[in-house]
């Protein structure tokens, strides 16, 4: 499975790619090098959305990125949206595939987010037999996105960098480290995100997210910080990034904004400080 | 402590007053109420969202505040059943007219029957239109015989209301609705689908074509008075029409 001649990601900024941004995104990509898609919006037969990808992907790398599989769910996965993923990655051959350590479908319904699991043996087994079906079924290796965690199960007997790092041991596959995520879910649980980074298992990052998040509070008025991808990526987070990167060196970054969309302007800046923060990091190696 | 299972997870996610399912805290050991919510919510803003961007007309004539509160009971009892959210409210017509809150709004249905076919069409097959001259090509006497294709992204909605104003009327700064019963065709020329009027006997005529009946028999489908030439106007117009073959002899 880790093939090294396998297409990865440049190690320079990509961006969530939306719609909007088709003719900036062309016309002047700044410091873009590569775009991510929800592999969901292009599972149509044709129209818009599988055209504007076929021109994209003459000038960009592709990361396809599944949100819709339910990896850790319970039930068996769903056999025919593995064969739209493989459909998808076929057609587009992507420089990178991921999923996220999650679930969102029970009993045949889809709930549309990203709900967490419990750290145990049982959920270790499923998800890497999960993991092992999904690669043997695309014939590439894929790539296992951290959660941004609200809550914690008192049943856990991993931590969630041991269980990532298990699932890369266990089934081959790469990992996608969304660095605001980890400031989320470190923020919510109570614990450090340095840490957190310094016990993550970095030589199998294939990709790092980076996105913005909302602050709220809980009932007893500890911070409660909401993964919106609504707003531009906090400091502390880009602060978080620049430790990740000094610790696993340089890795392809992408910035996520999915709702709220700011003109493209916006993005190219955010794209153009993860570009900086990857020469920072190369310029300390 | 065991953790609830993905069943008992769900069914406290889709009712607001259930207790938080138990073994679940903020990561000290204290209660997770607020902290299940953020999962609560999620799910039902990210299901209400979809509906309002499949459902801009129906939710401009209920209101916002009205389809959020719609979209909350739909996404209970008829949650998606594919991770593709391009097909999410399939069920919303046959939902909306076992509405008995809205028996009033009886061309709801339609408009909601509309928007899904839109969507079908935004998210169809690619097709090139036929060249108007090829048809323009056939002899009179053969006319009868021709086939043709249409385009995967062609749509028909047979409706006993004003559908087409109504769309128009509120997508579109259409003038009012006449009161008239108007079936609909929606096109896509190129990746932006279109809703026309289309005239007396017209759903008929593209149903049949649809069918691959021939055009002599689509034109006895549609009955006496149909427009023929302007529905082949429209049709090859927004590039409807995709092959053109003749019936063997």
């Amino acid at each position: 499975m880790l093939d090294s001649r396998a297409p990865s990601l440049p190690l320079k900024p990509g961006v969530g790619y939306k719609a909007a941004h088709f003719a900036a995104l062309r016309d002047d990509p700044g410091t873009v090098a590569w775009l991510e898609i929800h592999a969901e919006n292009y599972m149509g037969a044709g129209g818009r959305p599988l055209a504007q990808m076929r021109a994209l992907s003459e000038q960009f790398a592709i990361s396809v990125h599944g949100v819709g599989l339910s990896i850790g769910g319970e039930a068996p996965l769903d056999g025919d949206h593995i064969d739209r993923l493989k459909h998808l990655c076929d057609w587009l051959e992507p420089a990178s595939f991921s999923e996220h350590l999650a679930w969102s479908t029970h009993d045949g319904a889809f709930f549309n987010d990203l709900l967490p699991l419990p750290y145990t043996n049982a959920t270790l087994e499923r998800v890497a037999r999960h993991i092992d079906q999904l690669q043997d079924r695309l014939g590439r290796q894929m790539l296992l996105e951290n959660p941004s965690s609200y809550l914690a199960f008192d049943e856990s007997t991993w931590s969630e960098t041991d269980f990532m790092g298990e699932l890369a041991r266990r089934t081959g596959c790469g990992l996608l480290l969304d660095v605001n995520n980890v400031f989320v879910s470190a923020t919510n649980l109570g614990y450090d995100p340095r840490g957190y980074i310094d016990a993550f298992p970095l030589q199998a990052v294939a990709e790092i997210h980076l996105g913005g998040h909302d602050t709220d509070s809980d009932e007893r008025g500890a911070p409660l910080l909401i993964d919106s991808h609504g707003c531009a990526v906090a400091d502390p987070v880009w602060a978080l990034l620049a430790h990740t990167l000094k610790q696993g060196g340089p890795k392809p970054v992408l910035i996520e904004w999915d709702t709220d969309v700011p003109e493209w302007a916006v993005l190219r800046a955010e794209c153009a400080r993860a570009a900086a923060a990857l020469t920072d990091c190369a310029a300390t190696v | 402590m065991t953790a609830p299972d993905q069943g008992e997870f769900i069914a406290a996610l889709l009712n607001p007053g259930a207790p938080v399912p138990s073994g679940l805290t903020d990561g000290a050991r204290n209660p997770a109420a607020r902290r299940f919510d953020v999962y609560r919510n999620n799910v039902a803003v990210s299901l209400t969202e979809a509906m309002h961007t499949a459902f801009p007309v129906v939710t401009r004539l209920l209101g916002a505040t009205n389809m959020d509160g719609l979209a909350g009971i739909y996404l209970r009892a008829h949650p998606p059943r594919t991770p593709l959210m391009m097909h999410y409210g399939a069920d919303f017509p046959a939902f909306l007219a076992a509405l008995p809150q809205l028996a009033h709004l009886k061309y709801l249905p339609d408009v909601a029957r509309l928007e899904l076919a839109m969507r079908r069409s935004y998210h169809a097959a690619d097709a090139k239109g036929l060249n108007p001259a090829a048809l323009a090509a056939v002899t009179p006497e053969r006319l009868g015989d021709a086939l043709l294709g249409l385009a995967p992204a062609t749509e028909v909605i047979i409706s006993g209301w004003p559908l087409f104003d109504i769309w128009a009327f509120n997508a579109a700064d259409g003038p009012k609705p006449r009161a008239e019963a108007q079936d609909v065709i929606v096109t896509r020329p190129e990746f932006d689908p279109m809703p026309h009027l289309l005239p007396s006997g017209g759903a008929a005529f593209v149903q049949a074509l649809a069918g691959g009946e021939t055009l002599g028999a689509a034109m006895d489908r549609a009955g006496t008075g149909f427009d023929l030439p302007a529905t082949l106007t429209l049709l090859l117009s927004q590039g409807a029409i995709t092959s053109l073959t003749m019936k063997d002899p």
